[in-house]
């Protein structure tokens, strides 16, 4: 039987000047995990959107549990967003979306 | 908002947080974000000649943030008899004392000197990194610890992996001037992994080494203390 891959759930919250939507602030993310691991690192980091919640300024993405300290010096790695400086904290991780909104 | 970002209750510290000390209010917003990311210790550097009421300001601002202050001084000897002077001067004013070493004698007089505690090397130019196996001997001996700010990481995986191999203890700190580049301690220990810095080696270098370095800095500073292992536990008072 083929283990299934585990993942882990990072809540952002995203500090920026100006209003950001999740598809530029993913994008950030992608693209530090591509500088930082190239192409291969970012196919194993395997990252996806979950969901944005605009009122707190956080969104949640997933990604492998085994990138998930790559994905976290990514992710801190990034100062700019859309051209704009901007800071991206990982404000809690876990393994379920249910204990991560506990979490947070 | 206050967080509690680490689930360990680890105490973690910033031995080099920047603020700027003429604009108040962003080094209050700066202090706060410190405590906002999880950090209990903030070491601000400060000028040799800084006043009383400078400290005593940034005290009140730090009190008020729940975080700790360590005032800091940061060194930029030009030669290993202008260290020896910076150091009989102004030690005992201070918490920490960082030393930028920018030639080798400099590098290797701070590294045995115990009244140093940590050493810093030029982040952008390679020739001025001066941490090889004889550095790292000289500060094993001593007290120092290596600071690391994130620099070039193929240089730091060599430092890193020469620190480890000596047992010379290793400090991460920020550097941050700004707030935008403040980041929690969690997420500075992932970003070391990029210069294959085992996890819990990193977390020791932002909780457990600083605040060895703070603690034993603050003993020797207290007028209890007499010597290394020497301290008056009772004043007679005769009339």
């Amino acid at each position: 039987m083929i283990k299934r891959e585990k993942r882990r759930y990072l809540a952002l919250e995203v500090v920026s000047e100006q209003p950001l939507n999740e598809q530029i602030v993913l994008d950030a993310i992608q693209s530090s995990v591509h500088r930082l691991f190239g192409e291969y690192g970012t196919s194993q980091a395997n990252i996806k959107l979950i969901k944005y919640l605009p009122e707190k300024r956080q969104l949640v993405i997933r990604c492998s549990h085994m990138m998930l300290e790559r994905v976290r010096a990514a992710i801190a790695s990034t100062i700019e967003v859309n051209g704009k400086t901007a800071a991206i904290h990982v404000v809690g991780v876990s393994g379920t979306l249910k204990a991560l909104s506990k979490k947070t | 908002m206050q967080r509690n970002w680490d689930v360990n209750m680890k105490r973690f510290a910033d031995l080099h947080l920047r603020v700027p000390l003429k604009d108040i209010p962003q080094a209050e917003r700066m202090i706060k974000k410190a405590s906002e990311l999880g950090y209990n210790l903030v070491g601000i550097p400060l000028s040799p000649h800084a006043t009383r009421e400078q400290i005593s300001q940034l005290e009140h601002i730090c009190s008020e943030a729940k975080v700790d202050l360590v005032s800091r001084v940061n060194f930029f000897p030009r030669n290993s008899n202008e260290l020896l002077h910076d150091l009989r001067s102004y030690r005992r004013r201070f918490e920490i004392v960082a030393v930028r070493c920018h030639t080798k004698d400099v590098a290797r007089q701070a590294a045995k000197d115990r009244r140093v505690d940590l050493l810093q090397f030029s982040v952008t130019n390679l020739r001025q990194r001066f941490f090889d196996e004889a550095e790292a001997e000289l500060a094993s001996q001593a007290l120092s610890s290596l600071e690391i700010e994130l620099a070039l990481l193929s240089c730091l995986r060599r430092e890193v992996a020469t620190a480890e191999r000596a047992d010379v203890p290793i400090t991460l700190s920020s550097g941050a001037t700004d707030e935008n580049f403040m980041r929690g301690p969690r997420d500075y220990a992932a970003l070391t992994t990029l210069f294959d810095l085992p996890l819990p080696s990193a977390l020791r270098a932002l909780s457990e080494n600083p605040w060895v370095t703070v603690e034993r800095n603050r003993g020797k500073l207290s007028p209890d203390f007499v010597a290394p292992g020497i301290r008056v536990v009772g004043r007679k008072t005769c009339d």
